[in-house]
């Protein structure tokens, strides 16, 4: 967790999300989530049907791996907004890192509020989600 | 809209926290939870599970019912009788997620989801053909008739079968 009086602006934190993600993970994703789009998990359906060269994770695993790294760097419910675009497809295989810029700092009351640019990459350096995190600490 | 509303509870969340690869004890952890946040909370994203909850969610197989993905064929709906539900199954795209949070979400918590629809616009793109996107705005509301999250999605449906 960041330490909010040495914190300034500009300074970029970075963690590796997930490595080498596994058609098993997008599966117990699947199965929490409630969304079962075959999309996500049959292959055969995924290849033959859609088109897609395979099963391709589901957005929201991957905000929720994103999420995973504000969390730990903000602290537990500290988190006001979070908000993504998703820019690039996330296939089995990926290695995924999320960065994110502090872009501001503001002094309300006893908390510190702290916004972030957070962008999350393949191991291309292709992004896969551009967006933003505030947190208050 | 829509009142379908979603217990949360403990066992999902610590389901939930493994399938996206968070072991902070927070999620799962009673005794070291309540040190922290005073008992367990849920990750931020947990609120996209409430499809479990809708009995009507399209993207979930129904008992007796054809299903798209495969079975003994790559797909167990017939193309040239459902062309539209195969099209619009594999070309929505999750664009955008946007969460605000206004109270920590808890085991023990009810919340009643209230969906509206936000706005519609389109999009040319190279890479996809013609992209037509919608927004939808879910307030989410516990047993207490208090503001928990609100949750902004954009949906697109493109044209064509989108690769990077």
């Amino acid at each position: 967790m960041i330490d909010v009086n040495e914190i300034k602006i500009g300074d970029i934190f970075s963690e590796e999300i997930v490595n080498n993600l596994t058609r098993t993970q997008i599966v117990q994703y699947a199965g929490v989530s409630g969304d079962y789009n075959p999309i996500h998990t049959d292959e055969i359906f995924a290849t033959e049907v859609a088109g897609y060269p395979s099963v391709f994770a589901h957005g929201m695993l991957t905000m929720g791996m994103t999420g995973k790294m504000i969390t730990n760097l903000v602290g537990d419910g500290n988190l006001k907004n979070f908000g993504v675009r998703f820019t690039n497809q996330v296939w089995p295989g990926d290695t995924l890192t999320t960065k994110a810029e502090v872009k501001s700092i503001e002094t309300i009351s006893d908390k510190t509020q702290i916004t972030f640019e957070v962008i999350t990459e393949n191991q291309n350096n292709i992004p896969v989600i551009t967006g933003s995190a505030k947190a208050s600490i | 809209m829509s009142k379908k509303s979603m217990p949360i509870e403990k066992g999902h969340i610590m389901m939930f926290a493994r399938a996206i690869g968070d072991e902070n004890p927070i999620y799962s952890d009673e005794k070291y939870a309540s040190e922290k946040t005073g008992g367990i909370i849920a990750p931020p994203t947990f609120t996209q599970s409430s499809a479990q909850f809708d009995p009507d969610y399209f993207l979930r197989p129904k008992i007796g019912k054809p299903w798209f993905g495969s079975g003994k064929k790559p797909t167990g709906i017939e193309k040239s009788k459902n062309k539209t539900e195969s099209s619009t199954s594999t070309n929505i795209l999750h664009a955008e997620q946007h969460f605000e949070y206004h109270l920590p979400l808890k085991p023990g918590d009810t919340l009643t989801p209230q969906v509206s629809e936000g706005e519609k616009w389109e999009k040319e793109s190279k890479r996809a053909g013609l992209l037509k996107f919608s927004e939808s705005i879910t307030k989410y509301f516990n047993q207490d008739d208090e503001l928990v999250i609100t949750a902004r999605s954009v949906g697109v449906v493109t044209e064509k079968v989108v690769e990077n």
